[in-house]
């Protein structure tokens, strides 16, 4: 008798394993090979060493001033997404309401509704409701479709946290003001951490949403999206390795947080 | 334990918030798909004539079939790639697997724009594939049809919705009981037996969470044909997005989305029974 499966050779499924890495990280490399070209960003091999794109980048003030935007939006989105995904968290967790099922599915269906979808509702919100478009409804768009993302993760904290010490705070005469700054939040911190980095995240790679909400001032994704109409160079290259490894590095950090918190990662892709 | 002025105080921002900035909007964009466009000004007259025109302009039902057939495409080569991977990493990957699942991850949160563009850039006529074939003598002029086809727009978005369903079927394979296969070992039965009597089976839920999220994420996709696709990969979200632009006509623009919400709700709805209803107790 074997113990399970996982001893067993596999030849084949291993080289289809390797096979399928090898597609999801090709275009990556590609794209990063080539921002270092000199003679552009097709051709085979790519044959001349430069750091030019980065340095064109680097002077390029409309990709910073969009750089800026985006970091701007991303900061106004975590805020708001962790404070609403925070008490819509408590609230799916400890409260019972009529039509709470409907709205735990309202709030979560951002998650997985094309970005389309949400982006033209808001946008007809918005004129509804007189609103310029700017970098506010974008903020709007990112924050409000990012509760979703905010309440899985720290619903999935608050399922862990240990319910003795608040009752322990509260059975000793602490009002639970004092209970919620003093306890739940102090033993939630990770799962903010790690919530606030992953919506950080994805507001910074927000494009679809975006994409109907911009008002007159651009997002890095939609500046880069612009600049593709117009022909492409190997500066976008250059911009997206960037982007790729600010992303990787903040996913990591997110990823080691969601360990140590001890939740499983896919749970976030439980389904609404 | 938690007095009821809590309860409310934390209930009540969320549930505002959400009425307001989320419901509200989906219920606007449902009622302008009851109004319509005249002379350029938007008209608050109730009718049904933007679903009739859905219903009985051929354009749209081709612009649809095509649409559901990128999707399906998509979701059959996702499923393919995905279901392998996740096959192996949960069986026979031993030691590496933690590192290999982050590997598999990571791209899952990766700018959708970044892939996109690398596939652009990969595809193009004068791109790095058509470059390799002509360094290797394949071809000897560039060929223009890898880039703007039906078949970029799947690749693209097969690539970018690989991982979204390789996790859930990873985590259905993770649930399965390890003495299970030994049992079914012990019973005499072969490797391709277990495969397709045990864990297949058992795994059914993940499988269908994840082609349902690949084909609901690819029904709604725009970026992808404006990116890779050219106008013979026009789908349903680019009619949508020039009724909202150029083309002016907001509520066939919303009867359209109305009907994209409706068959993505009614999709997760179903999958989600069946998944209940095949999950492993």
């Amino acid at each position: 008798m074997t113990s399970g499966n996982s001893h067993q050779r596999s030849p084949i499924l291993r080289v289809y394993a390797a096979l399928v890495f090898a597609f999801i990280y090709l275009p990556i490399t590609v794209l990063i090979l080539y921002s270092f070209n000199r003679d552009g960003v097709g051709g085979f091999p790519p044959r001349h060493f430069t750091l030019d794109w980065y340095r064109q980048l680097f002077s390029d003030a409309a990709i910073w001033e969009s750089v800026v935007n985006s970091l701007i939006v991303a900061a106004a989105s975590v805020a708001l997404s962790l404070t609403l995904g925070l008490f819509a968290a408590l609230a799916l967790d400890r409260a019972s309401f009529p039509g709470k099922a409907l709205f735990r599915r309202l709030v979560l269906l951002p998650l997985i509704l094309p970005g389309i979808i949400t982006g033209l509702s808001l946008l007809m919100f918005a004129v509804f409701a007189a609103m310029q478009l700017s970098l506010l409804t974008v903020f709007l768009g990112h924050g409000t479709a990012l509760i979703s993302v905010a309440t899985t993760e720290l619903f999935a904290g608050l399922q862990k946290l240990d319910r003795a010490q608040e009752e322990a705070s509260l059975d000793l005469g602490a009002t639970p003001w004092q209970t919620f700054w003093r306890i739940t939040l102090p033993n939630l911190k990770l799962s903010l951490i790690a919530a606030g980095l992953l919506i950080f995240t994805l507001s910074m790679d927000e494009i679809a949403v975006t994409f109907f909400l911009i008002g007159r001032d651009n997002t890095l994704p939609l500046e880069i999206w612009g600049r593709l109409r117009r022909g492409i160079t190997p500066e976008i290259n250059a911009i997206s390795t960037l982007i790729f490894a600010v992303s990787v590095a903040l996913i990591v950090i997110w990823y080691r947080l969601r360990a140590r918190i001890g939740t499983q990662a896919q749970e976030l892709l439980e389904r609404p | 334990m938690y007095s009821r002025a809590y309860k409310t105080i934390i209930s009540i921002p969320p549930l505002l918030w959400v009425c307001l900035f989320l419901l509200l909007p989906y219920a606007l964009m449902f009622a302008h798909s009851f109004w319509l466009v005249r002379d350029g000004f938007l008209v608050h007259q109730w009718n049904l004539q933007n679903y009739r025109a859905l219903f009985t302009n051929p354009l749209y039902f081709q612009v649809f079939l095509r649409t559901a057939r990128i999707a399906a495409s998509v979701t059959l080569c996702s499923l393919l790639l995905g279901y392998p991977l996740a096959y192996y990493l949960s069986f026979h990957a031993g030691p590496r697997k933690e590192l290999l699942y982050q590997l598999v991850i990571v791209p899952l949160w990766v700018s959708y724009l970044v892939r996109g563009y690398a596939w652009k850039t990969i595809l193009g006529s004068d791109g790095v594939l058509n470059g390799f074939l002509q360094y290797l003598h394949i071809t000897h002029e560039p060929v223009s049809f890898f880039l703007y086809s039906p078949f970029a727009v799947v690749l693209m978005l097969t690539h970018i919705y690989t991982p979204f369903v390789f996790l859930p079927i990873y985590a259905s394979l993770e649930h399965i009981p390890r003495p299970l296969l030994e049992a079914s070992q012990d019973l005499g039965a072969d490797r391709r037996t277990t495969f397709l009597r045990v864990i297949l089976p058992l795994s059914i839920p993940g499988l269908v969470a994840g082609a349902t999220f690949a084909f609901v994420l690819s029904l709604g996709d725009f970026l992808a044909p404006l990116l890779v696709g050219g106008p013979s990969a026009t789908m349903i979200a680019n009619i949508v997005q020039s009724l909202f632009g150029a083309a002016y006509d907001w509520p066939l623009g919303a009867a359209i989305s109305v009907c994209i919400l409706l068959i993505t709700v009614s999709l997760l709805f179903t999958t989600e029974r069946l998944e209940k209803r095949w999950a492993f107790k």
